[in-house]
């Protein structure tokens, strides 16, 4: 074990894309799809919910107390759970991520809309928006940075949590890590992170750059030059 | 709000200068030059008001007497020590500092929050409680909002409560940015009273930053006009600075209502009073009640000659329907009514008695047709 | 519900070395222990550079690397660089787990004070560290708290995937169960962390209540 190597290059050559269910890139394409999956989906459920909880604050603590029970939830425990509902699917992984990212999304939209100002959103009321328009062009346009933060934070974590699944036997790049346990061999490992973080990397980085395209208006881009 | 306040010049004659800058230059980091070449004596026991524009280092002066700042160049002399010699925070716990919202603590309770200094000069919790409660009710604030929470004042609360904070550990001198102009201009009054009120009873060397003219007018004992770029224009008692201006920038500053301002520094005492015509209906006690004008009871305006400014005389003059001022003593009672041929005799009896350019004529012209001819413009 | 029956009313599952109680145990240690090493840099270092102003870019850019890291992953190499056999390896993933919320919410909690409350606080005579404890620790609190708060739960829920890499604590329930199929276990075991994380909240509600002036709790 002692004089293994910490990275085997040629190991990553051959697995890369050898047409096995457990080649590398098949692995990465099954990684994206739990991934990214889990933050739509949360993005289209935490969206009108949390407009609903800005427009009628009475719903705003029992939805916060069970977002925090959600959030309070392993991810493995939830696995498991679905694992027996599910089966050996995706959406095994899918649909406990998705109450994941709902967790983080719902209070960054409903803090999102309060952060709005209330100068901003009085002026828009007297120069005689209606609420539908008022939300559209004014409100979540306002609230965008905050809500798209929300979104970096989910979209980071959704991508290393999927690995997690691997534990259930759906952990897309995760995989990697049980075969590298399971033959003491670093390679797969060291790769699996390196991938996982390029990947979070990544989409954090697309996520800024579109937070700065949709808030040309932001500090961030003034800064940026 | 017109009366003229009782000028305590006289009582800080032969006081000397608590505060000196000798040449104080700041430049900040980025090369900014807020304060130029300094240099201005401020006199123990009497409000001093910096004014100006906004920018022109206002706020950076004052810092630089607590330390918050530090200069560049120059010296700051506190009763004869140069303030950097003293450490910064034990320099601060003897001054006093108040600033536009208060920034009083949040998690404290009021009477912890005036017993601040108190407790870092290592009072016993007693004590410091004690000296917090009388402060509160010096400044003017019901004792029962002691034990609430800054969030639970208004404003202005919160503005007596930063000036009570201040008194704490009663220190000789006291630092005011701005203090009252985040309220409105009612509450802004009552604290604006409240101060001299307490600073009559308490002398403290007050360095107070505005830039309202008409506060520094009328808090001022000295008032300093500081030019953009941190330079002194002009240093000197409000009466003065209204009617020899040094130079157009300063003229400008203070603005077109300069005259009008100027009538707060003159007594109504000497205008003639004519015994009070038939028409002016007067109570059992004395006190007038209004104006017979065509069978019906008309407002009229009052001052009191023992106490009151020829502005607030003349004020009354233009509220009365046939342009009288009904003149009453300390009680309301009426003593007589001043016609505008008397209040103009005594009008022009200063303006040629002062040394002021203006024509008398000039006085009565309307605001809006007063010459800014001969006033120029600033550079 | 059957499974929840099969598992909490088997009675071998409450005693000797593989009950509850013991694993519960073994689960509360090394989540604590990690937690508290990870509290014991964060808030510091978040008070340190939200207080100084310095090493704001690298606190934001170092916890959001820190968040992308797989769990398992670091967990499955650091156990396989140092050996299987101790507890200590496993502290590691967990620790880089629960740094950045800590780290992230001290840190814009304390930086993020009313600028004259600090001005306030310095020109009455507060020294650097005063003014930090006194009157910006106090503010900045309930953020303070929350950062805790969040890498607590995280670090009692993620604990359980310890017992991958053969350690005790309630994940050995749920690991154990998947690999001999017995859902009673799994279910069973999933209940216990949820409810342990779920006191860990609890808890910190409490806390917060005690320590936070309700000055502070009623500013927003
Ligand atoms: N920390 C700083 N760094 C750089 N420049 C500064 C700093 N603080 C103030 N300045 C600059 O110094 C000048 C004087 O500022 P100062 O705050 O003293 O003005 P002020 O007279 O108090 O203005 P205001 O009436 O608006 O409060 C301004 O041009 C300002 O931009
Ligand atoms: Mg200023």
């Amino acid at each position: 074990m002692k004089s293994e190597p910490l990275i085997r290059w040629d190991w990553i050559t051959r697995n890369w894309d050898n047409g096995s269910p457990s080649a590398i890139s098949t692995l990465l394409e099954s990684h994206l799809l739990m991934a990214f999956v889990p933050v739509l989906l949360g993005l289209l459920v935490a969206l009108p919910l949390g407009l609903a909880c800005a427009r009628w604050p009475r719903l705003y603590q029992p939805t916060a107390g069970l977002v925090n029970v959600m959030y309070a939830l392993p991810s493995l425990v939830l696995f498991s759970i679905f694992l027996s509902v599910t089966g050996l699917t995706p959406a095994t992984v899918i649909i406990p991520l998705t109450f994941f990212t709902l967790a983080v999304l719902i209070p960054a939209v409903v803090d999102g809309l309060a952060s709005v100002p209330d100068h901003v959103r009085q002026s828009a009321v007297a120069m005689g928006f209606r609420p539908l328009r008022r939300l559209l062009q004014v409100e979540l346009p306002v609230a965008v940075p905050v809500v798209l933060a929300g979104t970096r934070v989910a979209t980071v974590s959704s991508i290393s949590l999927v690995s997690v699944g691997a534990l259930i036997g759906q952990g897309g790049l995760g995989e990697l890590f049980m075969d590298g346990w399971q033959r003491q061999f670093y390679t797969p490992i060291i790769v699996g992170i390196a991938l996982i973080v390029l990947l979070a990397v990544l989409a954090d980085g697309l996520l800024v750059l579109a937070q700065r395209l949709l808030t040309p208006w932001s500090r961030a881009w003034r800064d940026a030059r | 709000m017109t009366t003229t306040r009782r000028r305590r010049r006289d009582q800080n004659d032969g006081t000397k200068s608590l505060i000196i800058f000798d040449g104080v230059t700041k430049r900040y980091q980025d090369g900014t030059v807020a304060v130029d070449d300094l240099s201005m004596e401020v006199p123990g026991g009497a409000i001093t008001v910096l004014v100006g524009p906004s920018g022109c280092g206002k706020t950076t002066s004052l810092r630089m007497i607590n330390r918050m700042v530090d200069a560049t160049s120059g010296r700051i002399l506190l009763g004869g020590r140069d303030v950097r010699e003293i450490d910064p925070a034990t320099l601060r716990r003897g001054i006093g500092y108040v600033i536009q919202h208060a920034g009083l603590f949040p998690h404290r309770r009021i009477v912890d929050n005036v017993a601040t200094v108190p407790y870092l000069l290592g009072w016993n919790r007693k004590k410091a409680r004690a000296r917090a409660m009388e402060l509160i009710e010096l400044v003017g604030l019901d004792p029962k909002l002691a034990t609430r929470y800054p969030f639970q004042l208004s404003g202005g609360q919160q503005q007596r409560v930063g000036v009570a904070r201040a008194l704490a550990a009663d220190p000789p001198v006291l630092l005011m940015d701005e203090p009252f102009s985040a309220v409105d201009p009612v509450v802004r009054t009552g604290l604006q009273d409240e101060l001299l009120r307490l600073q009559s009873e308490l002398r403290k060397t007050i360095v107070f930053v505005t830039h309202d003219i008409d506060e520094a007018i009328k808090l001022g004992d000295t008032v300093a006009v500081l030019h953009t770029g941190g330079r002194l224009a002009q240093m000197a008692g409000p009466a003065t600075l209204l009617s020899e201006p040094v130079d157009g920038f300063v003229r400008e500053f203070l603005g077109r209502d300069r005259g009008i301002r100027r009538l707060s520094f003159i007594s109504a005492k000497d205008v003639r009073l004519d015994p009070a015509p038939a028409d002016l209906a007067v109570g059992g006690d004395d006190r007038p009640i209004g104006l017979r004008v065509d069978g019906r009871l008309v407002p009229y305006g009052t001052f009191d000659p023992e106490s009151d400014s020829m502005r607030a005389a003349l004020d009354a003059a233009l509220l009365s329907p046939d342009g009288t001022a009904v003149a009453v003593d300390g009680d309301g009672r009426v003593l007589g009514v001043a016609t505008r041929e008397a209040l103009d005799a005594v009008l022009r009896k200063y303006a040629g008695g002062l040394p002021d350019q203006r024509a008398p004529a000039d006085q009565r012209a309307p605001a809006d047709q007063r010459a800014p001819a001969g006033e120029g413009s600033p550079a | 519900m059957s499974w929840l029956i099969d598992f909490f009313g088997n009675a071998a599952n409450w005693s000797g070395p593989y009950g509850i109680p013991v694993r519960l145990l073994e689960h509360l240690e090394f989540s604590g222990v990690a937690f508290l090493i990870a509290a014991l840099i964060a808030v510091p270092l978040g008070m340190l550079t939200g207080h100084t102003g310095r090493g704001a870019l690298i606190v934001v850019v170092s916890a959001n690397a820190a968040r992308a890291l797989p769990t398992l992953g670091l967990l499955v190499l650091v156990v396989l660089l140092a050996g299987v056999g101790t507890a200590a390896p496993v502290l590691i993933p967990l620790i880089v787990l629960a740094v950045p919320p800590i780290l992230v919410n001290t840190h814009e909690g304390i930086r993020g004070v009313d600028p004259d409350l600090r001005d306030a606080a310095y020109g009455m005579g507060l020294r650097g560290r005063q003014v930090l404890f006194r009157a910006l620790v106090p503010v900045a609190l309930p953020l303070i708290l929350l950062g805790l708060r969040l890498a607590a739960i995280q670090v009692v829920s993620t604990a359980t995937i310890a017992a991958f890499v053969g350690l005790g604590g309630l994940g050995r329930f749920i690991i154990d169960g998947i690999a001999t199929k017995t859902y009673a276990d799994v279910i069973g075991g999933a209940v216990l962390v949820a409810a342990l994380a779920l006191a860990v909240q609890l808890g910190f509600t409490l806390l917060q209540r005690v320590t936070v002036s309700p000055g502070v709790r009623n500013l927003r």
